[in-house]
Order: C-alpha cells, then structure tokens, then sequence
C-alpha cells in the first residue's frame, strides 16, 4: 500500500498551479488535503504522472463573506469549516454536513472543495453544493469560469472540471430569512458512506407556507440527485405532516438508486423516504433547526 | 522535478532535516527514516487511525499525508508524551490503570487522538467520547476498557482545571 511513483509540485500562487496543470494537463492531479486522492493511489486505482500540491497557496486558504453569500478557498479544510463560525451563520447547510465526514482526523486535512472536485456520489459535500445552488470557481490558463452546482457533477467521481482547470472556490449563496437545512445520513457506522443521505433545505415564510425547497440525495445514483417533482410539489404548500409523508412518498417513487453490498436499491428507497419525513420534521421544528437569519448586506 | 526532496520538520520537539523520497508517506518517514516506530501501520489507507500523530497538534492519519507535505510542520508521535525522565503523561497512565491495552497495537494511535480531546478542554460524555473515538479501530479490547481510560483522564483532567480556577 504504498504510493506509486509521480513527479511532486508545490505551486506558491494559483497562476503557477494553473500553468503546472496546463503543461501536465491529464497526467496530473492536483493534491489538496489527500484524504481521497491518496487512498486511490495506495490502492493503485489510480497512478497520476504528476502531483500538484495547492497546499501552499495562501491565497486560497481562506473562508469569506462576499456580497453574494460565501466564499470557501480550496485550500480551507473541513475542520476548519467545521470550527467557524462564519460558515455556521452564513452556511448553515454546509456547516450540519460537516461532522458526518470521516473522522476528526480526516476533516483534519481533507478540504470542502477537494470534496466537491472529486465527486464521489457517496459524500456529503457534493449534495450539499447541489441543494445550496452553489457555484464552483475553476481557473485555468485560460480564465476563470463559474459553474453552478447544478451543471458541475457528471458522473461517477466526473465532473466538467478540465484537465487543466483548479478549483479554487467553492461560493454559497447569501442565506434567505426563514430557510431552515440539515444533512442527515444513514451509515452502517458513523464515518462510513452513507447507504442514502439527504442535505434538504427549505424557506418557510411566517405562515408555515414553503416558498422554496431543495432536496439532495446522495449515494443513490452516480451523482448526487435532486427530487425536483417533490420540491416543486411542496413549494406553496403548508408544512404538515400529510405534507412531509407526502413527499416521502414521491421520493421513494422517484429515486433510482443502485444495489450493493451494503444496501439493495428497494431498501434504500425505503429509507430515503424514512430520512426525508425525519429530516423535513426535525428542520420545521424550532429547537432543531439552523435558521439563517439576517441576509447578507 | 526530483523525485526526492529536502524537508525540515519538528518531530516531538526536535529539528529534523532529511532528505526524502516523495512518494513516501509521513508514516514511513517517522518508521523508517527516524526509527519512532511507535507510530503503526494497520490498513495504510485512511480505516483504521492506527498511524495516527498530532500535525501542528491536530490528529491526523500519517498514512494518509505525504512527508513532504509535513514540511515546516510540528509532529508528535507517541514517544513524545512521557517526560524525558520517562514518566508516562497523564492519559498514558489512565490506559495502565484502566487496562486500556490487549495487543496495544491500536494505542498510539487511540492515545494521540484522545490526547486532542483532552487538550481542547471541551466536555463530552461517553456518547461522544465513543462517537470521537470510532476513527481508530481496535480488535481485542473491545473498546470498553479504552474508553474508560480515556473518560477517567478527561474526568481528572477536568477536575484538575476546576481545581485550579
């Protein structure tokens, strides 16, 4: 279990990672906190020629409230989300998905972006990027682009990332009054992948009545998935138990998730419905949820 | 690009410079390089936290971290907690009185990453404590013997700084 051979690279600035990336393109992988890219490589899944380590680039160390909402660098770990209190506020989706992330020790070095940029179907981040609408940064030689969340994950650990493009951001947006959100997860044991799990956020106005939901599921699929017909369904809607039992049920018929050795696609679209009522419960009662108040100016 | 490179580290408070391969993993380098075998490897791929060590104070995996990316980092391993007279640290101690070893091979790495909880003086009861510890991964002891060394060190450790406030 040891570490192929590859050519290391320890970039100072985004401009000379991007140009290490453009020289190297698709023999190369860009090396952030390692948590996911190392494993495959002491399991021989995968043998980049060349490692470009972002672990150095200060600029990209950093967590930031913009005008638009949240700015997280690819170089902030999960440990160091988890710990602030400024993604706790203006994040709070973010902030419930980070303590089911491996362990202390990993969320110690893996990032929020490497997360998102490896696209595991299985992990949390990319269905909370997806749920939060948020948008990736990726640079390259040729520029900078902005990707919504939507249009960002592909395939199995694929995204529309080129071989030659560093994500350096990953920007949330700004946090409407009244959205309540959780992740919440079902996993042999804690740490594992999940067998299904749900990053769910919904905006409710003082009525009860929902004005906006999104629903993310992942380890249900290659990508992690959105159940638009149950979103759109509860939009306008008072938030009921009929409501939430209603949904659960459009989840369970819209999903098509895989079978595995964990879990058979019939079990969990058992409990994809399960988690849905318990997430869509515990978020609309007070003591539970994360309420973003407070739109950022 | 070389395929070795030059780093310069704290390990358990002393200057380190060597001269090292890039592929190898922080594990290796602290095993073989240093010869503190004290840090152990179980799965070498991120499981079971037996290769667990403190970076800047934070547990990682040192499996799962290259050495050349502890350059310019402070590490402690486990033979950095007892004294240099010897004398076991406070939690060390608590896994002798609790019996919180069989084969041991899993206790550096569940000391070290006990030695985080008790450094950042939160409060945690035994749920936590078991959620916390269900990185690093034991075979014989079953946990139970672990975990009451860790709560009884947590417990002096708190009543000591009540003591003292």
């Amino acid at each position: 279990m040891k570490f192929p051979p590859f050519s290391y690279h320890r970039p100072t600035s985004v401009p000379e990672a991007v140009a290490l990336l453009a020289e190297h393109g698709a023999d190369a992988k860009v090396l952030a906190g390692g948590q996911s890219l190392l494993p495959v490589m002491a399991l021989r899944l995968g043998q980049p020629d060349h490692l470009v380590d972002i672990g150095r680039i200060e600029s990209l160390c950093h967590i930031e409230v913009t005008a638009s909402g949240l700015r997280i660098g690819a170089g902030v770990t999960h440990a160091e989300a988890e710990d602030s209190s400024t993604v706790a506020t203006h994040a709070p989706l973010l902030a419930s998905a980070l303590p089911w992330i491996g362990h202390r020790a990993i969320r110690n070095r893996g990032t929020v972006c490497g997360s998102i940029a490896h696209a595991d179907p299985a992990a949390e981040l990319p269905a909370v990027a997806l749920a939060a609408d948020a948008t990736l940064v990726a640079v390259s030689v040729r520029g900078e682009r902005r990707i919504p969340a939507s249009g960002f994950f592909e395939g199995f650990l694929t995204t529309v990332l080129a071989a030659d493009e560093l994500l350096v951001a990953v920007e949330f947006p700004a946090m409407s009054p009244g959205t309540h959100s959780k992740v919440y997860e079902l996993a042999r044991r804690h740490g594992d992948y999940a067998m299904v799990g749900l990053a769910a956020s919904l905006r409710i106005d003082g009525m009860g009545v929902v004005e906006a939901a999104a629903l993310s599921y992942f380890a249900v699929g290659s990508t992690p998935v959105r159940v638009r017909v149950a979103e759109d369904a509860l939009v306008g809607q008072p938030i009921t138990a009929a409501a939430i039992a209603s949904t659960a049920s459009t989840v369970r018929t819209e999903l098509d998730p895989p079978s595995d050795n964990h879990a058979s696609a019939n079990y969990r679209r058992h409990i994809a419905g399960v988690i849905t009522e318990r997430v869509l419960t515990s978020i609309t009662s007070s003591e539970n949820a994360h309420t973003g108040y407070g739109a950022i100016a | 690009m070389s395929n070795t490179t030059s780093i310069t580290l704290r390990v358990n408070g002393e200057q380190v410079e060597s001269q090292v391969a890039v592929r190898q993993s922080l594990a290796d380098f602290i095993r073989e390089d240093l010869a503190l075998t004290g840090t152990h490897l179980g799965c070498e791929h991120g499981v079971c936290g037996a290769c667990t060590v403190l970076l800047n104070g934070a547990a990682v995996r040192s499996c799962l971290m290259l050495a050349v990316q502890a350059d310019g980092t402070a590490i402690t391993t486990i033979e950095g907690l007892a004294g240099l007279d010897g004398k076991l640290s406070p939690l060390q101690q608590s896994f002798m009185d609790h019996h919180g070893f069989q084969c041991a091979f899993c206790a550096p790495g569940f000391i070290l990453t006990a030695q985080t909880m008790l450094e950042d003086g939160k409060k945690r009861d035994r749920d936590h404590l078991r959620a916390e510890l269900s990185g690093n991964l034991c075979r014989c002891t079953g946990y139970q013997s672990i975990l009451a060394s860790v709560e009884a060190a947590m417990n002096f450790a708190g009543a000591a700084s009540e003591d003292g406030a």
